[in-house]
């Protein structure tokens, strides 16, 4: 599904990916964990295709097709996903109108139709019965005065209804309460299938009781210096980074 | 066969004119230029009644003594006024025979605006068949509007087949004499029109563009008086979303409104004459003046969605007169390159328990400037007049600019009003969540500023909303990158 290799990546000169390598097959969910500042989040934007971020060296394949020169919304349509750590405000905008946009967007670049009225309609019946989200929340100004738990949970609802090929997840459970937690991780495992895939970025072992991932990396300064399996997780979370610190650096 | 100036002059000065002038004249423009005996000659013209020609004197003799305002936050180089024709005939020709001869550019515009060939090749002056659908519509529209006593027509027919509606209501709202530009209007209209709503009338159909762009061409001096009866009902559309492209550089409209007791009008408006070139070069000079007269109970909405001209002066008005009278303004104004915009609402509360609402929304791209001016007034014996007032202003890039001009005079304790204003600018962050889900940078801009402005494109009569929002798009094409 997704290859990366030796990825390097840099905002105003200065390197915050230094040689990224990491294969996630089809039917996988992946966490990447680290701390604070290591280049989780711009590893995921960088996936998504952001600008602001120069890739040097390497490459990102999706598929087997390289993304480099793709726009953000060309990867969109491919089936990037990005679920935002922090997502933006779109006053206005309702969020049933926003999804429409999108998903009729992204199937007239596969020169398809738009999606009929009661297709969509049913769809977004049952995502969001799914994601136990209310139907007045719909009808709501995208992510304008949500809570944040509100505008993670919009989150995976965007990405349920999108069906997207590969999906990432940038601490969705940063300012989810346990309750949320858990109906957005059901949704998330729901979701689950063999035929996409799954990055799933967090600080916390905690999510990852709820979506079980196949593999776990660790991220620190740039580089993923540790990779291993659900456990490595529980490893974290009981001895925190330095030790890997101290591992990266001899 | 054009007259010269001089020739025009001495058959100005023989006595003949005043019998017979004007059917002499074969020419369809007048010389440049402006004096008392343009003024008569356009009466004359027009075959207007003498008291007509004289209200027109007096306007244009009370112009001469005023100056051109320069309190609008816009510069331009201002219009010689002694180097414009101040009268020309409504184009009788086709300009061209089919759509093939017109600018491809402009025929790619109106397709993007969905507008029907028909329609196109009326716009964009072509001969049009004689069948065409709109004029069987407009046939059967009269028919339905003749049959409940309402009269919709020209201002020229207005005052020749109905002169003591004319005589009575013109100039009350917006005298002659109001501002410089008002004046010149009195002075020279060309055309416009007329509209009268009976009593306990609820106009079956909203009087639209669709229809008036059947009517004769009405030039650069626009005129419009609409008169909504006791308890009367009328839903106005003006404009046109199709860029109009015009010769003409300075247009200088005069619109009056009058709701009488518990009477309604809404009045919508879609400008688009032609901006300017990307550098700023050539467009329409717009100074408008518009105002509606609220007697009791009466409501007069203003919504205007204003993209067009190079310059934009224009402040649509409510006297709230009588008690209980309503006045709402909303407002979406774009600017893109090098336009400007200075427009906004009075709000004139009179009565008492009056209501006044003004949502206005500027939108500013390119190195364009939009301004907001607004003034809610509260006199004396506006006893529990309400006010309640939002600019929201939307940036666009780091070269336009946006300005707020709200005034408030309040001569009443009881009365409340509130402003709200915000300012934003399209952020990176926006665009690129909207690129994450498939929405390229057009469209994601197209779908900021149209949530931006819903609240005022939902008070448009719902034809035209779908309408404004795809010149909204068209007028911020290219505007990012």
């Amino acid at each position: 599904m997704l290859e990366i290799k030796n990825l390097h990546a840099s905002v105003d000169g200065k390197e915050i990916l230094k040689g990224i390598n990491l294969k996630v097959n089809a039917g996988e969910v992946h966490a990447i964990m680290g701390p604070n500042g290591s280049g989780k989040s711009t590893l995921a934007e960088v996936i998504a295709g952001q600008e602001e971020f120069e890739v040097g060296e390497g490459s990102i394949l999706l598929e087997g097709e390289d993304l480099e020169e793709l726009s953000p919304e060309e990867r969109a349509h491919k089936g990037v996903f990005l679920s935002f750590q922090y997502p933006v405000e779109i006053p206005g905008v309702s969020v049933t109108n926003f999804m429409k946009t999108a998903i009729n967007e992204s199937r007239k670049a596969q020169g398809l139709e738009d999606m009929p009225a009661n297709e969509m309609l049913k769809k977004i019946r049952e995502k969001s019965e799914m994601l136990e989200i209310d139907r007045k929340f719909l009808s709501r100004s995208l992510n304008e005065g949500f809570s944040g738990g509100e505008k993670k949970r919009n989150e995976i609802f965007q990405m349920a209804m999108m069906e997207p090929k590969l999906a990432i997840l940038d601490e969705t459970d940063s300012g989810l309460d346990i309750d949320a937690l858990r109906i957005v991780s059901n949704g998330v495992n729901k979701l689950r299938s063999k035929d996409n895939a799954i990055i799933v970025i967090t600080h916390y072992q905690r999510l990852l009781e709820y979506i079980v991932p196949d593999f776990v990396h660790v991220l620190y300064n740039g580089k993923i210096v540790k990779s291993g399996t659900k456990e490595l997780a529980l490893e974290l979370e009981e001895k925190g980074y330095d030790w890997l610190k101290e591992e990266a650096a001899v | 066969m054009a007259y010269t100036e001089e020739e025009l002059k001495k058959e100005l000065e023989t006595k003949e004119y005043e019998y017979g002038f004007y059917t002499d004249i074969e020419s369809d423009t007048f010389p440049k230029g402006l004096n008392e005996d343009i003024v008569i000659a356009i009466s004359k013209k027009k075959e207007e009644p003498d008291w007509m020609t004289k209200w027109r004197l007096e306007a244009f003799r009370a112009w001469k003594e005023m100056e051109e305002p320069e309190w609008a936050n816009v510069k331009y180089q201002k219009p010689d006024f002694q180097n414009i024709s101040y009268y020309s005939a409504p184009n009788k020709k086709p300009k061209y025979d089919s759509l093939d001869e017109v600018d491809p550019e402009l025929l790619d515009t109106f397709k993007k605006l969905g507008i029907s060939v028909d329609e196109q090749k009326k716009l964009a002056g072509v001969a049009v068949d004689i069948v065409m659908d709109s004029v069987s519509v407009a046939t059967t529209f009269k028919k339905t509007l003749a049959e409940k006593g309402i009269i919709f027509c020209s201002i020229s027919e207005a005052i020749k087949e109905h002169p003591e509606l004319v005589k009575k209501y013109l100039g009350t709202v917006v005298p002659q004499r109001d501002n410089f530009y008002a004046a010149l209007n009195s002075a020279v209209f060309s055309d416009g029109s007329f509209c009268y709503i009976p009593k306990g009338v609820r106009c079956p159909m909203e009087l639209s563009t669709y229809f008036r762009i059947n009517q004769a061409g009405t030039g650069q001096f626009e005129r419009t008086l609409v008169i909504a009866e006791e308890g009367s009902y009328v839903s106005y559309l003006e404009g046109c979303t199709a860029p109009m492209r015009d010769e003409n550089q300075l247009h200088a409209a005069v619109v009056e409104l009058i709701a009488l007791d518990n009477a309604e009008i809404k009045y919508s408006t879609v400008q688009n004459w032609f901006p300017g070139n990307k550098e700023g070069k050539g467009g329409v000079y717009n100074f408008v003046t518009k105002r509606g007269l609220c007697e009791k109970h009466a409501k007069i909405s203003w919504t205007q969605v204003e993209t067009g001209s190079a310059v934009t002066w224009k402040y649509p008005s409510c006297i709230l007169k009588g008690d209980y009278s309503i006045g709402e303004f909303y407002s979406i104004a774009v600017t893109n390159n090098f336009q400007q915009a200075d427009t906004g609402t009075k709000m004139v509360h009179l009565g008492k328990n009056t209501k006044s609402t003004i949502i206005s929304k500027g939108i500013s791209a390119g190195q364009s400037q939009n301004s907001y001016r607004g003034l809610v007034q509260v006199n004396s014996r506006a006893e529990n007049a309400r006010n309640f007032s939002q600019c929201d202003s939307l940036l666009m890039g780091n070269r336009c600019g946006a300005h707020t001009f709200p005034y408030i005079e309040v001569k009443n304790k009881s009365a409340q009003i509130e402003h709200e204003a915000t300012t934003s600018k399209i952020g990176e962050d926006q665009i690129f969540y909207c690129n994450q889900r498939g929405i390229d940078t057009e469209k994601a801009i197209a779908l900021i500023v149209n949530g931006f402005s819903k609240e005022v494109l939902n008070k448009l009569p719902m034809e035209f909303a779908v309408e404004a929002q795809k010149l909204l798009e068209i007028s911020l094409e290219g505007s990012v990158g």
